[in-house]
């Protein structure tokens, strides 16, 4: 970083450290960070969750979370020490040197007010420009961040706009004092791949015209290599190491940052076709569905699931896919079509279906948190499914407990009586995993069940899928927008796109050209570690609509 | 200029300059403005009037000081969890604890701590307070402590099995219309709408009049009173347990209502239901109170704070306090139930700084 010189450091942070408040004790969760930022440059902090990422990008304005505080070090923002500076001087700082754009665009914009009004708030308040200058520039700033009608969609409200907009409509609003500095915390985690990469290459243009420093946020370090000038690693509150992205790249130096790189290449081979006269376990046969009767959300959709084998089943948010899954469980009654189970309809209704049927089948949640009873112990969780279908009590009981608490790789001793709140999010997805293998089953859904893990993590749950699987000879069906864990854990892959099913295939197959364009799209909009990529991806795709080549 | 002007304000004065060395602003302005007020309060009122501001500023120190030594009692001897708690507790929450622990004890022990029966007349009409009498007769020469006493056992316990009554009831009827959803959902939920739309105190004055006035009617009235309330909550707690993932996991295992509702929806609706049994609590003591004021609780010659105040109401015009002494009951009662509910609404809420 010789090119910038000393005087145009913008931020630089050393020793910080900060507390949160828990049961009664303040206990330190980052010890000691130190970051420069330079102006006009991006550094991408990365870590696991709990890592202190958030934390500390809030703490380089200055602010700390409710239950957290600054205990330690020193922020200087453009000569100006943050610790010390009043409230009042810091709100000031806040909305006009330093913006934020948080993870959830749709819960962080006030439903209530139109888009531009909510953009102009901050300019108007502290008197940088007049309204209707203000809205000028927001219309502006919506064109370069190549939003669709400019003119228009600030006068909408936040719902009437889709996420990937709603998350450039508030870089837009981070742009409106023209800060030196912004915050990016995880701006497209929640976006699905396609529109992942217009929310990239907009904020991408948008740091680089107006030559503002950013701290990007994220555990996805792809998605880093493409935004930051320079990499920080974290580490539960501690840095691992920092390096210019090319060079933390090609050759990490600490054993924690090598990890992090290597879980991308976790593959299971595919497994050989099933035998031609074999029955598969799922059969889903011409389904049609609907939520209203009217608007259908699936048309004609069929595939097979054979024992042994993984079906992942892949598209972008609203594609249908959680839908089949819904009406493979019977939650959703199909309108058309049927579903076999080892070669014998099911029931639509789940109400319907025997006690046997619906052992058979089970499934597995995105989200740990909400799946699990958060008022049952551990044991009880794992338990009643063992004691609902086998009747099992006392000491048997027990015993099978610990038994799926030994498979899933937890020791029983210690989790048997713990609440899931006491688990970290690993484990709770562990534990949906063994609530599952209690009913015995023959075939599982698996909802997204990484998705909202950080991939250290959500390797290790698909490693625990695949040796279950192997193990047991079950049955799955994979859920997912992230092409990676199709990479790593499918055997045959469905690709769905609005209720229908673009392309089917074994993985193998589906991975080489040529495919269908929509396949083709999602594939390619798969980041990649190459810092490059993005670059070379817009200039393929042409610069104006990098995700909307999908319509085609 | 007497001995006790000057120690009391010598005493603020004092106690304003340390709290202010110490750096204790709040403690500083409380006791500063109390002493700026006790100058106006002085010249208006004289002596009697600091008195007074003494004799109030003692029944706090009391009550917190009270409130302060059994919170470190209930950490000591409580077990390690419920200890934990306690000790976070502030101290109008110890101090409700400590109040209905009094109340709890007069109703259990009534007829040892009472000296006389609650329909024993011991001395003449309207009896000052004497040795015999500590708070003087009723209207009809009965003791009025004893009468205390015993109200605390008839009112207090009518109250709290028409509370439970009345949430067993809300709850389940509640929670099962949440779960079925539907048809049954519609049903249940219209037909306590009718119920919500009379008004309450009118619709049990019809109800007892019908019915008649015995102390099971009284109960199943009032009961019946409070299940729309309890229902509309637990239906709303509810509303928002159903969707979760576990709940829809449960019932794809094939589990039944009446696992889903007790082990599942329950435990996770708890928290807020205890809170509002806490608040209803009180409510449904007022009402029942109320009532007895116009005649229709409990029957003479039940002791009855309710029907106390009404019978010894016309001491009131002699400026007595003694009818005024069941009515502080009450309302000492009812701010012990919200302090402690306060405290336990503030905990369900997880609002933690």
């Amino acid at each position: 970083m010789n090119i910038h010189k000393e005087k145009d450091l913008l931020l630089k942070i050393r020793g910080l450290r900060l507390e949160a408040f828990a049961d009664d004790k303040w206990f330190e969760i980052v010890h000691g960070v130190d970051i420069d930022l330079h102006r006009g440059e991006v550094l991408g902090l990365i870590g696991e969750s709990g890592a202190g990422k958030s934390t500390i990008g809030l703490a380089a304005m200055g602010f700390a979370r409710d239950g957290c505080r600054i205990s330690g070090g020193s922020i200087e923002f453009d000569g100006l020490e943050l610790t010390s500076t009043p409230r009042s001087d810091l709100r000031a700082l806040r909305s006009s040197r330093i913006a934020y754009v948080a993870q959830s665009a749709a819960a962080s914009f006030n439903p209530a007010h139109r888009l531009i009004d909510q953009h102009t708030e901050a300019p108007i308040h502290y008197r940088i420009r007049k309204r209707t200058e203000s809205q000028e520039d927001a219309i502006d700033l919506y064109r370069r961040l190549r939003l669709p009608n400019p003119e228009e969609i600030g006068f909408r409200y936040p719902h009437q706009v889709s996420g990937g907009q709603l998350q450039r409509a508030m870089t837009a609003m981070a742009m409106s004092c023209r800060p030196d500095l912004i915050i990016f915390d995880e701006p497209t985690t929640a976006l699905d791949v396609t529109t992942q990469i217009e929310v990239l290459a907009a904020i991408r243009d948008i740091v680089d015209q107006f030559n503002t420093a950013a701290i990007y946020i994220t555990h996805d370090l792809a998605v880093v290599a493409q935004m930051a000038d320079q990499i920080k690693v974290l580490l539960r509150g501690d840095e691992v190491e920092t390096a210019d992205t090319k060079t933390m790249l090609d050759t990490p130096q600490e054993d924690y940052t090598k990890s992090l790189w290597a879980v991308r290449d976790f593959r299971r081979e595919q497994k050989p076709p099933p035998a031609a006269d074999a029955v598969p376990v799922v059969s889903v046969k011409h389904i049609d569905a609907s939520y209203d009767g009217e608007i259908k959300i699936l048309k004609d959709i069929s595939f097979d699931i054979y024992a042994g084998r993984t079906v992942a089943v892949v598209g972008e948010s609203g594609s249908g896919k959680s839908t089949v899954a819904r009406v493979i469980t019977g939650l959703l009654p199909q309108m058309k079509g049927s579903v076999l189970f080892k070669g014998e309809e099911l029931p639509p209704r789940y109400q319907n279906r025997s006690k046997d049927q619906l052992r058979q089948a089970q499934m597995i949640y995105q989200m740990a948190d909400t799946a699990l009873n958060p008022k049952s112990r551990i044991g009880e969780i794992i338990g009643r499914p063992a004691a609902f279908y086998g009747g099992l009590k006392g000491a048997a009981l027990k015993k099978r407990v610990d038994e799926l608490l030994d498979l899933i790789e937890m020791e029983p001793k210690q989790y048997y009586n713990r609440f899931p709140g006491e688990l970290s999010g690993g484990q709770k997805q562990r534990i949906g995993i063994a609530r599952t293998l209690a009913a015995e089953p023959t075939f599982i859904i698996c909802d997204e069940v990484t998705s909202a893990l950080d991939q250290l993590v959500a390797e290790g749950i698909l490693r625990l899928l695949g040796d279950l699987q192997d193990e047991l000879d079950l049955a799955y069906m994979f859920i997912t927008h992230d092409l990676a864990t199709v990479r790593s854990i499918a055997d045959y892959v469905v690709v769905m796109q609005q209720g229908k099913i673009i392309e089917q295939g074994p993985k193998d197959d589906m991975f080489k050209p040529p495919h269908e364009p929509y396949t083709d799209l999602l594939l390619s909009s798969v980041p990649e570690m190459d810092p490059e990529w993005l670059t070379t991806l817009l200039e393929e795709r042409g610069v104006d609509s990098p995700g909307d080549a999908a319509n085609l | 200029m007497n001995s006790f002007i000057i120690g009391y304000f010598a005493l603020l004065i004092g106690a304003s300059c340390v709290s202010v060395y110490y750096k204790h602003r709040t403690a500083f302005l409380l006791l500063f403005s109390l002493t700026l007020a006790s100058f106006i309060v002085g010249l208006i009122g004289g002596e009697a009037a600091l008195w007074r501001i003494t004799v109030a500023a003692g029944i706090i120190a009391a009550a917190a000081g009270i409130a302060y030594s059994f919170r470190e009692f209930l950490t000591i001897t409580l077990p390690r969890n419920a200890a934990k708690e306690i000790k976070t507790a502030p101290l109008t929450a110890t101090f409700g604890l400590f109040m209905i622990m009094i109340y709890m004890v007069a109703a259990v022990f009534a007829p040892i701590i009472a000296p006389f029966g609650q329909a024993e007349i011991v001395g003449a009409a309207f009896a000052p307070a004497d040795e015999t009498m500590l708070l003087g007769g009723d209207q009809l020469g009965r003791d009025m402590f004893s009468r205390l006493i015993y109200g605390a056992r008839n009112t207090v316990g009518l109250a709290l099995v028409t509370t439970i009554l009345a949430f067993v009831g809300g709850t389940s009827l509640g929670l099962l219309a949440a779960t079925k959803g539907g048809f049954i959902d519609q049903a249940l939920s219209r037909t306590v709408d009718v119920f919500m739309s009379i008004p309450s105190l009118i619709f049990s004055l019809l109800l007892l009049s019908i019915f008649g006035t015995n102390i099971v009617v009284l109960t199943l009235v009032i009961a019946f009173l409070y299940v729309p309330p309890v229902f509309r909550l637990a239906r709303a707690v509810a509303g928002n347990i159903v969707v979760m993932d576990y709940i829809e996991a449960a019932k794809l295992r094939g589990e039944g209502s009446w696992h889903l509702i007790l082990r599942e929806i329950l435990p996770n609706a708890a928290a807020p239901l205890i809170a509002e049994f806490g608040l209803r609590f009180c409510f449904v003591f007022l009402l029942i109170s109320g009532l007895s004021f116009l005649g229709l609780g409990l029957q003479p010659p039940t002791a009855d704070w309710g029907s106390m105040v009404r019978e010894n109401s016309t001491l009131i015009s002699f400026g007595e306090i003694v009818p005024l002494i069941p009515a502080a009951a009450i309302a000492l009662l009812t701010v012990s139930g919200n302090f402690v509910v306060d405290w336990m609404l503030y905990r369900s809420s997880g609002l933690k700084k």
